[in-house]
């Protein structure tokens, strides 16, 4: 009985296909083009497993043998990021981009903020570059057992664990209209992440490094305010608030470096 | 000649040193003092609604101020020269892209970029219209703006003009709010965005106001 009912509907689908426009690029180099594919449609189809398909069956819409289309992914849950593109102008994960929620033609474009190396596959190493260069970490290596840290207040746990869910994915760095090839604007994930090492207890220990980092060429000041990396981010992470927070942060921080004392922390 | 390459390799490498003081700069001289002198300018302006005589009255008011050469280079060309061709360095560094997002905020971003570059064009010739003219002998008084917007040409621009400018100063005010941290919360910047159009609307209408009595 329920198997009847999932041939037929599996019959009544398998005529159906879903049409997919890839911009591909063959090398870093390379100028990008357009494909077109024709893919098989099944129930709950997300856009991983379109490219799976394409990947089987490497045809295009015109019957033409082509070469399959490379992309990334790696937890298929939206927590890594490595599936990011650019799926009908907007950038999001792949993995989580359900076809039946999605206008056709359905467009993939890497996200082309970043280096293209293949088809959609993007370089994202500059961001990793801009964690270190903020120390987005809790520094608690020595040359003897430092102990315990501070406490830190479970309600504040808990709060920092939502900005904690940061996957790096570059979604907010391709909405915002200050990150491209003319300016060195680390991105707003970058000013998240230290608010959110800041916060930690142990973490606060080096505040003013981070802020130091965050006050450099390309930091905080190049935000521009159109606060599309709110609307952007898959993780729902209160990125402006987080911009506003470091605004303020700096603006005391430089007050108390120029007219304070000596001492630099807090 | 390389001379002279190494000087801009320096300024330029200067500028990126100080790139965050040089944007907290050019925030706060949006501010203070241009947004206070446009606020001033259109009130001042608004005396034209009184007739002839009231705004020549504070036209030659202003204009007789002690030290006023010195006032008007330092509250006015220096900060605005600085705001204006950093503001256009801001500018053409964006990628505006409203046809991805098209939110509010997005597009205030936007108007405000464009608000930014029409204003250079539009004070540019505002100043050699009236202030250049002054230094080559003319009389600054209602009837030189009489005679400019008596083009309905001119008063278009002026008008386009005035509103591009209060736009800028009442959505530029929303973003020194955050660029100074003072407004945080999602909260705290819906509330100062109404403040902020309340503000843009009231300066429409001095300036509106204002530019109509000339006409
Ligand atoms: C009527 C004269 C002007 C006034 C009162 C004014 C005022 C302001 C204010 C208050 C801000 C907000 C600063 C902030 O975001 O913290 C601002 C931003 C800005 N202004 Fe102006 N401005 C004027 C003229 C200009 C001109 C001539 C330009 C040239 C393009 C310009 C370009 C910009 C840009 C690009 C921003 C955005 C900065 C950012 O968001 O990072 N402004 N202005
Ligand atoms: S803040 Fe959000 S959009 Fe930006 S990198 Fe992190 S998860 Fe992605
Ligand atoms: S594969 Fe990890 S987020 Fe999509």
């Amino acid at each position: 009985m329920a198997e009847n009912a999932v041939k037929e509907r599996n019959e009544a689908t398998a005529a159906k296909t879903v049409q997919f426009k890839i911009q591909r690029q063959d090398s870093p180099e390379s100028s990008p083009y357009w494909e077109t594919f024709n893919v098989p449609y099944r129930q709950n189809m997300n856009v991983i497993s379109a490219l799976m398909e394409i990947r089987r069956n490497p045809v295009n819409s015109e019957g033409k043998k082509t070469s399959p289309i490379q992309w990334e992914m790696n937890c298929l849950e939206e927590v890594c990021g490595a599936c990011s593109m650019v799926i009908n102008g907007r950038p999001r994960q792949s993995c989580t981009a359900l076809v039946d929620q999605l206008t056709q033609p359905i467009t993939l474009e890497p996200m082309r903020t970043f280096p293209v190396v293949r088809d959609l596959v993007v370089d994202r190493e500059v961001m990793f570059d801009s964690l270190k260069k903020v120390k987005a970490w809790v520094p608690i290596d020595g040359t003897y057992d430092l102990g315990e840290g501070p406490r830190m207040p479970e309600r504040k746990r808990q709060w920092a664990y939502e900005l904690s869910k940061c996957m790096t994915c570059g979604v907010c760095l391709e909405a915002c209209p200050n990150v491209n090839d003319k300016t060195n604007f680390i991105g707003p994930a970058l000013i998240s992440q230290v608010r959110l090492f800041n916060a930690h207890p142990t973490g606060a220990m080096n505040r003013d490094e981070r802020l130091d980092a965050l006050m450099q060429d390309g930091g905080l000041a190049e935000c521009g305010n159109s606060q599309n990396c709110v609307v952007a981010c898959p993780k729902g992470i209160p990125l402006t608030t987080s911009i506003a927070a470091m605004n303020r942060a700096a603006s005391v921080y430089s007050f108390k470096r120029f007219f304070g004392s000596d001492h630099m922390v807090d | 000649m390389s001379a002279c390459l190494s000087v801009l390799r320096g300024v330029k490498d200067f500028m990126r040193d100080s790139d965050f003081g040089l944007r907290r700069l050019h925030s706060l001289l949006g501010i203070l003092p241009i947004g206070l002198f446009l606020t001033q300018h259109l009130i001042i302006n608004h005396f034209a609604t009184q007739g002839v005589e009231a705004f020549n009255r504070a036209s030659d008011f202003m204009g007789n101020l002690p030290f006023v050469l010195w006032l008007e280079w330092i509250v006015i060309y220096i900060p605005l020269m600085f705001h204006a061709f950093f503001g256009l360095y801001i500018a053409f560094t964006a990628k505006p892209n409203t046809s991805r997002y098209g939110t509010y905020r997005n597009w205030m971003f936007f108007l405000q970029r464009i608000t930014g570059v029409f204003l250079v064009i539009f004070i540019a010739w505002h100043i050699w219209q009236t202030r250049v003219q002054k230094a080559f002998g003319a009389e600054v008084d209602f009837d030189m703006m009489a005679d400019i917007v008596a083009n309905p040409l001119m008063l278009a621009f002026y008008v386009v003009g005035i509103v591009s400018a209060t736009f800028h100063l009442a959505n530029g005010f929303w973003s020194f709010l955050v660029t100074w941290g003072i407004t945080q919360s999602p909260r705290s910047q819906r509330i100062s965005t109404f403040v902020m159009m309340g503000l843009f609307l009231v300066l429409s209408v001095i300036g509106i106001r204002a530019i109509f009595a000339f006409v």
